[in-house]
């Protein structure tokens, strides 16, 4: 992971300061900082988004492929993750040297969205057992400024949400061979929920409290995180420790109910800016990186 | 030949250029704060980044390093959606390693390697959406970064494509003109003095047509020169507005 080199002293002043509720950047404990969210910024993909979350940016490509069913669920589609860390955000990730922490993202990713509520997979089934929609979601993480996870899941709901996967139809003939037909009009297309996408909120363990959304300093100083996957309504898809010390267990409870917290106030922002960039239509001015 | 024609009768492409007519170049230096050098380039629906860290000291062995000039280190990558086919792996493949030394070649021979001895210049390029013409969108947008790193070049490095149908020669091809198989000429030119720094041609062209197209290459990188040129006045007077000069 980036990492930056802090002194002692540097690390005893950031450790002060949120034992007093005060981060370096005046931020209280349970702040973020500004996060930036545009959809619809790679045109040849189904869905995509962009995130800018301080220093930390990534970027989210869907797309949809139509292909075979898993056997063991004929009936559904599915989504596979792909991660790639590129060499823009540190010399590190050169060659090879980012796929380690892009396993463990997706990885990460595979086990949140793990669960039957969070995207409704039937919805991508064209017919059972033989045709279904694949969402490749590949997010590639171009700067890293600290909380990667956090910005990730943010911009993967968001990319869910532009999603428009093209209207198909089964054509079946009298000899039983199937075919088929997408439809004429190119803005005929399904749209998935993301009700129930969850977001991941990270929380770093900094002397005797925890902070949400840490800078890159910070996580120098934290010995241990916990990662909580928060749906709107507050439920938790998933959790994990993260970090080579070690967390009490009444810490593991109240950064949970932080996180549950925290989760619920991401969410109603980012639904309600979704809904208003939507709300702009096809006339909306689109930034991209040149803003 | 095939049925979707590239050149109408009245002298339009099929996205309504004409023959040496260009895309709508828009960039942005200085798009990431952490990196020493950034810059972004849209060339039509072609997107790249540019990002360059350096001069530093080598990374790996200490052996690589070259006692009277910096080692340029390059890498092109290019988003697994970028293409309308899914890509399976970013980087790592022939395409990319040989474009990767394809830009490593175009910028020794543009940055004052001699100025930084015995250290790394590493230029990263992403390509986040292609529409044809990548290498040379990844050039100039490298070109930028390099700039907004503060490390000093001969000169702008403007690079350009160029086709040949129906007898006219055809700048800044499209991806649907590339795929239409004919020769492909990419140039990388220093406008000042008019040198080449990079040459690559594919497929099949008569000699006497090479000129022809080599001029409309060149006049199109000419072009970008320009445009380039403003984008980095125009970011530099930013930059002296913020600081308060």
């Amino acid at each position: 992971m980036a990492s930056v080199a802090l002194s002692e002293a540097e690390k005893v002043y950031i450790v002060h300061g949120v034992q007093e509720d005060l981060r370096v950047d005046g931020r209280g404990c349970e702040d973020y900082r500004c996060v930036e969210v545009e959809t619809d910024v790679v045109s040849n993909t189904s869905g995509s988004a962009r995130v800018k979350l301080g220093h930390t940016d990534i970027l989210v490509g869907v797309k949809a492929e139509m292909g075979t069913p898993k056997l063991e669920k004929p009936n559904e589609g599915y989504l596979e993750f792909f991660v790639d860390c590129s060499a823009n955000a540190t010399p590190e990730f050169e060659g090879r040297g980012g796929d380690d922490l892009g396993t463990e993202i997706a990885n990460t990713l595979y086990r949140i969205f793990n669960n039957k509520s969070s995207v409704d997979l039937k919805s991508l089934c064209i017919s059972p057992r033989e045709h279904c929609w694949i969402l490749y979601v590949d997010v590639l993480l171009l700067e890293c400024g600290g909380n990667l996870f956090d910005a990730i899941s943010i911009a993967v709901k968001a990319a869910l949400f532009n999603t428009r996967i093209p209207r198909v139809r089964v054509l079946e003939d009298e000899e039983g061979s199937k075919d088929i037909e997408l439809s004429d009009d190119p803005y005929d297309c399904i749209r998935l929920s993301v009700e129930n996408v969850p977001c991941i909120v990270t929380l770093c363990k900094i002397g005797y409290r925890h902070v949400v959304d840490a800078t890159l300093q910070e996580e120098a100083c934290s010995l241990a995180s916990l990662l909580v996957a928060v749906t709107s309504k507050g439920v938790v898809t998933c959790m994990r420790k993260v970090g080579k010390g070690s967390l009490d267990p009444e810490s593991i409870f109240e950064m949970m109910e932080t996180g549950k917290r925290v989760g619920k106030v991401l969410h109603t922002s980012l639904q309600s800016l979704l809904h208003k960039e939507e709300s702009l239509g096809p006339k909306r001015q689109k930034v991209g990186f040149l803003g | 030949m095939a049925g979707l024609e590239l050149l109408s009768d009245q002298g339009y492409r099929v996205d309504g250029r004409r023959a040496g007519e260009l895309r709508k170049i828009q960039a942005r230096m200085g798009v990431f704060a952490q990196a020493d050098g950034s810059a972004y380039i849209e060339q039509g629906n072609t997107k790249a980044l540019a990002v360059v860290y350096g001069p530093h000291e080598i990374r790996g062995s200490r052996a690589r390093a070259l006692p009277d000039r910096a080692l340029v280190n390059c890498q092109y990558s290019s988003a697994t959606f970028s293409t309308g086919e899914r890509k399976r792996r970013p980087h790592g493949d022939r395409k990319s390693c040989e474009m990767g030394l394809q830009l490593r070649q175009t910028f020794e021979a543009a940055i004052l390697t001699q100025l930084h001895p015995r250290s790394q210049i590493d230029i990263y390029v992403q390509v986040l959406q292609a529409d044809g013409g990548t290498y040379a969108a990844c050039v100039n947008a490298a070109t930028l970064a390099v700039l907004d790193a503060g490390i000093p070049m001969r000169d702008f490095v403007c690079a350009c494509s160029a086709g040949f149908v129906d007898g006219t020669a055809l700048a800044d091809l499209s991806h649907v003109e590339e795929a239409a198989g004919g020769p492909q000429l990419a140039l990388a030119l220093l406008p000042a003095s008019g040198q080449i720094a990079l040459l690559e041609m594919d497929a099949r062209l008569h000699e006497d047509h090479l000129e022809q197209v080599l001029e409309a290459a060149a006049r199109a990188a000419r072009d970008v020169h320009t445009l380039l040129d403003r984008v980095v006045r125009q970011h530099v007077k930013e930059a002296s507005i913020l600081l308060g000069d």
